[in-house]
């Protein structure tokens, strides 16, 4: 069998994967005011980004809301790995079957239902609104990710725990965080991802009090190209690559 | 079992706190969905009584009909082009050495991580009339006038495949890395050539991967609104446009939420095809 043809094929794909990234970050340092010729090196887009105080408020507004989300997320999502792991109770299927439908149905579907909820309880869209949707949307892949840690692990060390006089929360906090942890870091890193990169529902459930990153850079993209959303873009794409590289460093530490 | 009564407290908050999530924020809202979907529209409240079937029927209506059938289009074709690139590519990754694997897979998922609104842009930036494709053609001299790539038909599906190309991959790479060279090589061994080994053997063991990508890139082609919004211009719309224009800007919310209980039931019976024929090909395997 020849072995170059297959590898031909992988690089090419990569290649093209690529090549769109690696030019919206070359052109993030284009000194040209258009966006596609080349002017010589310069900062300027970025020093405009962060003269531009709408923008840098919506970055601090995108990054406590992720970090609240992820953090939220992780803790509601350990514990219902936790449950669906270690406790019997009515419902199970029930539960299991919500988290694969926020798994699995278009985004916009989650966006539209939860406009809807919140618009009819009365909630002020903001900040809270974004907050209960993110969570939403980040659960079933914290859930996924602890599930997978729990997978395999011995409930009868729990139950010697308790025999020995543990309470629950005890037990939990004291032999079974330990175990999940990189799990609940890879959750919270996941999460926060997500969360930092979500437009869709955003899109719906975000009011004008509370402006977030993605849906500037929207109303920037939609209308034409504009040299700063490459300065933006790499930034982000620089900060998600750390995530990811921590996250998978935890992981692969923690499996060894 | 006496240990049960002093593991109630910790048990039955951990239960409340994850039954009154879910119940409030997925259930509940779906049913508001399908409820505002049989309602009338209403311009100051939004919503009113009598209940009826109208929206469906507009639905029906051949202007969104034409919508719904062209964002049909457009998925299918991105998740046909999926498959074209992403079947060959898996294969080929799977039979990588070990070692390159995993870094080959990293480099799969890091697009997954960075902002799709960016890459979106990101492809905007090649095809723009004066972007990167167009200037490089025209210094070349392959063209003389710019071609007119951008807010087309092809800029979508463009933008959909390299955004959803991953999503097809990653699972077929799984069923690849889990087919047995043995069989394989049993074929060869009982003198089937390579065009039937593929077809008999090959093809059958990896379908249950082809049919989770098919999934994975089928059912959000449909809604993300954003790359048609960027890409595709005013004719180019997706259901995902179509439901967000009536909630946000029409502001006909039970039309809007007709349209998503259907995109919904086309998810679900997807779903449902695909767990028919996992176990139909399980049933095959035994």
């Amino acid at each position: 069998m020849t072995r170059w043809l297959p590898r031909t094929y992988l690089a090419l794909v990569y290649l093209l994967l690529y090549i769109p990234i690696l030019v919206l970050v070359v052109f993030s340092f284009n000194d040209a005011r258009t966006a596609y010729r080349w002017g010589g090196f310069s900062l300027r887009w970025y020093e405009a980004l962060f003269n531009n105080q709408a923008m840098v408020q919506a970055m601090w507004n995108s990054l406590w809301l992720a970090l609240a989300a992820a953090t939220v997320s992780t803790l509601i999502g350990a514990l219902t790995a936790l449950a669906l792991h270690r406790y019997r109770f009515r419902g199970k299927p029930m539960l299991q079957g919500m988290l694969f439908v926020v798994m699995m149905s278009p985004e916009i579907v989650l966006a539209v239902s939860l406009l809807a909820l919140f618009l009819m309880v009365g909630l002020q869209l903001g900040f809270v609104s974004l907050l209960l949707a993110h969570v939403t949307f980040c659960l079933p892949f914290v859930v996924i990710t602890v599930s997978a840690r729990l997978r395999g692990f011995d409930n009868r060390l729990l139950e010697a725990a308790r025999d020995l006089g543990a309470s629950e929360f005890t037990v939990v906090r004291t032999v079974l965080v330990p175990v999940i942890m990189p799990a609940l870091l890879a959750g919270w890193l996941l999460g926060f991802t997500l969360s930092l990169d979500d437009v869709v529902v955003s899109t719906f459930v975000s009011g004008p009090s509370y402006e977030i990153l993605p849906l500037r850079i929207y109303s920037m993209v939609r209308v034409g190209l504009r040299p700063e959303v490459n300065a933006l873009g790499t930034l982000l794409l620089v900060f998600s690559l750390t995530m990811l590289l921590l996250s998978q460093w935890i992981l692969m530490r923690s499996n060894r | 079992m006496f240990g049960q009564a002093f593991r109630q407290p910790f048990k039955n908050a951990v239960l409340l706190l994850v039954w009154v999530w879910l119940l409030a924020l997925v259930l509940v809202p779906n049913v508001l969905v399908v409820g505002t979907s049989l309602l009338t529209r209403d311009p100051v409240d939004f919503l009113t009584l009598p209940f009826t079937l109208e929206n469906y029927q507009r639905l029906m209506d051949p202007l969104y009909v034409q919508v719904f059938l062209h964002s049909l289009y457009m998925a299918a074709v991105t998740t046909v082009l999926c498959l074209l690139i992403g079947y060959p590519f898996a294969w080929a990754l799977a039979g990588v050495d070990k070692r390159w694997q995993t870094l080959l897979i990293f480099l799969l998922i890091v697009p997954f991580w960075t902002n799709s609104l960016v890459r979106t842009y990101a492809i905007k930036m090649l095809l723009a009339g004066n972007g990167l494709i167009n200037s490089g053609l025209q210094s070349l001299g392959v063209i003389d006038q710019p071609l007119e790539l951008l807010y087309t038909e092809t800029a979508v599906i463009i933008g959909l495949v390299y955004l959803l190309l991953p999503f097809m991959i990653l699972p077929l790479y799984a069923v690849f890395e889990d087919l047995k060279k043995e069989l394989v090589m049993a074929s060869h061994d009982l003198g089937a050539g390579r065009l039937p080994t593929f077809l008999h053997v090959i093809v059958p063991l990896t379908l249950p991967g082809v049919i989770a990508g098919v999934l994975l890139v089928f059912l959000p082609a449909m809604g993300m609104f954003y790359v048609a919004d960027v890409l595709g211009g005013a004719r180019n719309l997706l259901v995902g446009n179509v439901i967000k224009n009536q909630f946000l800007d029409a502001r006909d919310w039970p039309f809007g939420a007709a349209a998503s209980v259907l995109l919904t039931l086309a998810m679900a019976f997807l779903l449902l095809a695909h767990r028919f024929s996992r176990r139909r090909l399980g049933e095959e395997g035994a």
